[in-house]
């Protein structure tokens, strides 16, 4: 009887070992699982297709890759590409290819991946939406299996970060038109499953050439509702939310201790768009007065709840070359009723202010008509869907303002074109920025770029008002993700939990 | 009796084809060009054009219309313009999310409306006829989204009962899959139930003063025997036709629920094609909804002839 019942427990406190084994395996493999919340779906999964931000936010760095890759800080780092010599007149450049990588599908990779992926996106059907950074390529050749050179039609400092973008990554011949839905790339995370309207699953590869990575398992979930993406993070449901969509909400997590809230930088210069070829936008007193009229610290506690940073010139803060312009036109509502009159507007004038959806811009518009107002300027306010805004404002340019943050990375080129929706027309703009193309030298491109922002500033082209922060929130025990945005992406590959 | 059934449904094709005509023609004049949408601002007016070409376009309005509306007639609803799969698929997908949620929703509206309704009649005038009513008014007051959100903050963020939203595939767990429509179908059945609550109410009071439950009272039955045994019944006709239009309303009433609880229904696929301008893909799934409304609408209609005796004898004259 006694021994009946030695054994019998005996088989108990096994049965407890072995449950105590088993979820402690079980806790282990689901800390190498992450969730991630995300606003937006993306609407397919190939980034030499589409322009849908969600696109690379899925699938750069993580499944696909490209010759050169972007790092957290925006510089170039080596990728399918791991070393390149560029001619003395700039104008070849030899990549030198990883060996031994192969595609998701077990396809092998070599130089003729790259030049398939290359002309793809150069021919005359490509659909790239960034086919322009394409254009300056003259030609494309693989040396032999590992090695490919690229001739240029023009020397470009910008050419490696460029093809460092998710539009130039490489794919292969056998797998290229199927990866909207079935993306197959180098990288160190597979697509397997997509949800439509809920979730996309990524593995890490088992083959994959290069670092190892922690997370094994990562979920992207699309919730688009701000309250929503509240309570899925406090329920912990998300781990992280690399985008978080409800700034106000944000002092829940940061007096939480078991988030962590990570601020950082993008690339969106907001901007009140300002049309300047339209009465009386095309008289730079008016745009002065307008520029003299805004109190950036006022729009920017309210907008966006102090997460931005002021600009005074269409440059990102935390680039090397940037330099401040906020005070070109300081807040002075005297002198912008001055200027005002000067132009011939004495009592203000009306105006529209066109508004897409994004909340930034939503609420931006509302303090700048309510301080426009104290100048004289009315505003009325239109609401627009994104749709509807680059076919009115941006294609057909019916608009007098608007506001709307350019995430481009560098994008201050967009003003040397005159059929830019800004209708800025300034010959010497053109030739500093077209200087610049052509310079590779770090010195003479610092003084361009500070010239050029200086230029933006003066002639007030725009209303330059804050640059967009990147705000994510995040389990306190994950470490290695992203602060900033420097090009869209969630690199995966150096997240990892804290034990 | 088969007359009916018949202009029911020659007016079943007519709403069809009307609506079909009235969907594609107001997305047609919609602002925004779906390829300069698809490639973004940065985009050339070369790749612009052949993306235009390949999505078909460019071809002339009623060249347009007619290529969608014969391949409809055959069943065929187009490849979505955004993400390059069939309609039909990707509807398909969501109606498995989005009809199990609103029948949910209409069943919980019925299992609580109803009962509600016919307390308050028996007992009407007494104080808990007013508070009852009072409640359906709440009901009918609070937006089905505020009142999810709330179920979310106590069940899921604070209880833990519950996950805050998404969907478990009917494929990966049947059980799953139904806990994930639990929450959001009581959110979206409230405002109906409050509504179903009143109107059933307002029936019952009103064949409470006909002669046949006069007759059954002096018969001998006693108040609710006699409710419950020939008022219900008669009260159930003007019931059935605010459950059909009902319907309408929770399939509208899925859009909003559908995004605060992340689920992959029919109405967040329409809210991002709309948004994206995904033509194809929102045509398409307009149509599926119209024909379910309407379909809904007959099934309603054949319903009264069986309730009501009178519809079909009057048909026989």
């Amino acid at each position: 009887m006694f021994k009946n019942y030695m054994q019998k427990s005996k088989k108990l406190a096994f049965a407890i070992l072995s449950i105590l084994i088993l979820s402690t395996s079980y806790s282990y493999a689901q800390n190498t699982e992450i969730k991630l919340g995300m606003v937006l779906e993306p609407p397919h999964l190939d980034p030499s297709a589409g322009a849908a931000a969600a696109i690379d936010e899925v699938v750069y760095a993580n499944i696909f890759e490209g010759l050169t890759r972007i790092d957290e800080n925006g510089g170039v780092q080596p990728s399918l590409a791991t070393s390149w010599e560029i001619s003395n007149d700039n104008l070849t450049y030899v990549f030198n290819l990883k060996q031994g990588v192969k595609f998701h599908d077990g396809t092998d990779f070599d130089a003729d991946d790259v030049v398939f992926s290359f002309q793809r996106a150069m021919g005359d059907d490509s659909v790239n939406a960034q086919k322009a950074i394409f254009e300056i390529i003259e030609e494309i050749r693989a040396i032999d299996a590992n090695s490919i050179a690229i001739l240029l039609k023009r020397p470009s400092g910008d050419f490696l970060f460029n093809i460092g973008r998710g539009d130039a990554i490489i794919v292969a011949p056998e797998s290229a038109d199927n990866n909207k839905t079935n993306p197959i790339g180098t990288g160190p995370y597979k697509f397997i499953s997509w949800n439509k309207g809920a979730k996309i699953v990524l593995e890490a590869t088992e083959n994959y050439v290069g670092d190892e990575v922690s997370i094994d398992k990562a979920t992207f979930v699309f919730i688009s509702d701000p309250n929503t993406a509240i309570a899925a993070m406090l329920a912990g449901d998300l781990d992280g939310f690399p985008m978080f969509p409800a700034p106000e909400a944000l002092e829940i997590f940061t007096k939480d201790n078991r988030f962590n809230v990570l601020v950082g930088t993008t690339e969106g210069e907001t901007v009140l768009a300002t049309n300047n070829k339209k009465a009386p936008f095309n008289d730079i007193r008016v745009r002065q007065a307008m520029a003299h009229a805004i109190d950036r610290n006022e729009i920017i506690e309210g907008a966006v709840f102090g997460y931005g940073t002021p600009i005074g010139s269409h440059f990102a803060p935390h680039h090397p070359y940037f330099i401040d312009k906020v005070n070109t036109y300081p807040l002075d509502l005297e002198k912008a009723k001055e200027l005002l009159t000067e132009a011939g507007y004495p009592n203000g004038f009306k105006a529209t202010l066109k508004l897409p959806p994004a909340p930034y811009a939503r609420r931006s518009g509302q303090i700048i008509a309510s301080q426009f107002r104290e100048i004289g300027i009315e505003l009325e306010l239109i609401n627009v869907e994104w749709a509807q805004w680059i076919d009115e404002t941006f294609t057909k340019k019916d608009y007098d303002l608007t506001i709307v943050s350019h995430v481009e990375p560098f994008d201050i080129g967009i003003y040397a074109n005159p059929d830019y929706y800004f209708q800025f027309d300034s010959e010497d703009f053109r030739a500093v920025m077209e200087q610049l193309g052509q310079t590779t030298d770090e010195g003479a491109r610092r003084a361009l770029a500070i010239y050029a922002q200086d230029f933006l500033a003066r002639h007030a082209v725009n209303t330059y008002l804050f640059q967009l922060a990147k705000v994510g929130v995040w389990r306190a025990d994950i470490e290695g993700m992203w602060a900033n945005a420097p090009i869209e992406g969630n690199d995966l590959s150096t997240i990892a939990f804290i034990n | 009796m088969f007359g009916t059934i018949l202009s029911r449904l020659i007016a079943f094709a007519a709403t069809l084809f009307v609506a079909s005509l009235a969907i594609f023609l107001l997305l047609d004049i919609l602002p925004g060009d779906p390829a300069r949408f698809i490639l973004g601002i940065s985009a050339t007016e070369q790749s612009i054009a052949v993306l235009r070409e390949q999505m078909g376009l460019n071809l002339p309005l009623w060249e347009r219309f007619f290529n969608w509306f014969f391949a409809l007639l055959k069943g065929d609803l187009g490849i979505s313009l955004t993400q390059d799969l069939p309609v039909t698929s990707l509807i398909f997908e969501r109606i498995l999310v989005s009809f199990p949620l609103a029948i949910f929703a209409m069943i919980i509206a019925i299992i609580i409306g109803v009962p509600i309704g016919i307390i308050a009649a028996q007992n009407r005038g007494k104080k808990s006829d007013s508070f009852l009513m009072l409640l359906a008014q709440i009901g009918i007051a609070i937006p089905n989204f505020w009142f999810g959100m709330l179920l979310v903050l106590l069940f899921a963020v604070t209880l833990g009962w519950f996950s805050t939203g998404g969907f478990i595939s009917w494929d990966e767990s049947i059980f799953g899959a139904i806990k994930s429509l639990v929450l959001p179908s009581i959110a979206l059945a409230l405002p109906q139930a409050a509504i179903l609550a009143r109107i059933m109410r307002t029936a019952l009071v009103d064949v409470a003063n006909a002669d046949y439950i006069r007759t059954a009272r002096a018969k001998g039955l006693t108040n609710s025997q006699a409710i419950w045994r020939h008022g219900v019944r008669n009260a159930l006709l003007p019931v059935m036709t605010i459950l059909g239009l009902q319907f309408a309303f929770l399939i509208a009433g899925t859009i909003i629920i559908e995004n605060v609880f992340y689920l992959p229904g029919l109405g967040k696929l329409i809210f991002t094609a709309i948004s994206e301008r995904d033509l194809v893909l929102v045509r398409g799934a307009l149509i599926v909804l119209v024909f379910a409304v309407i379909t809904i609408m007959l099934i309603v209609d054949l319903l009264y002839q069986i309730i009501d005796p009178r519809l079909r004898s009057r048909n026989k004259i």
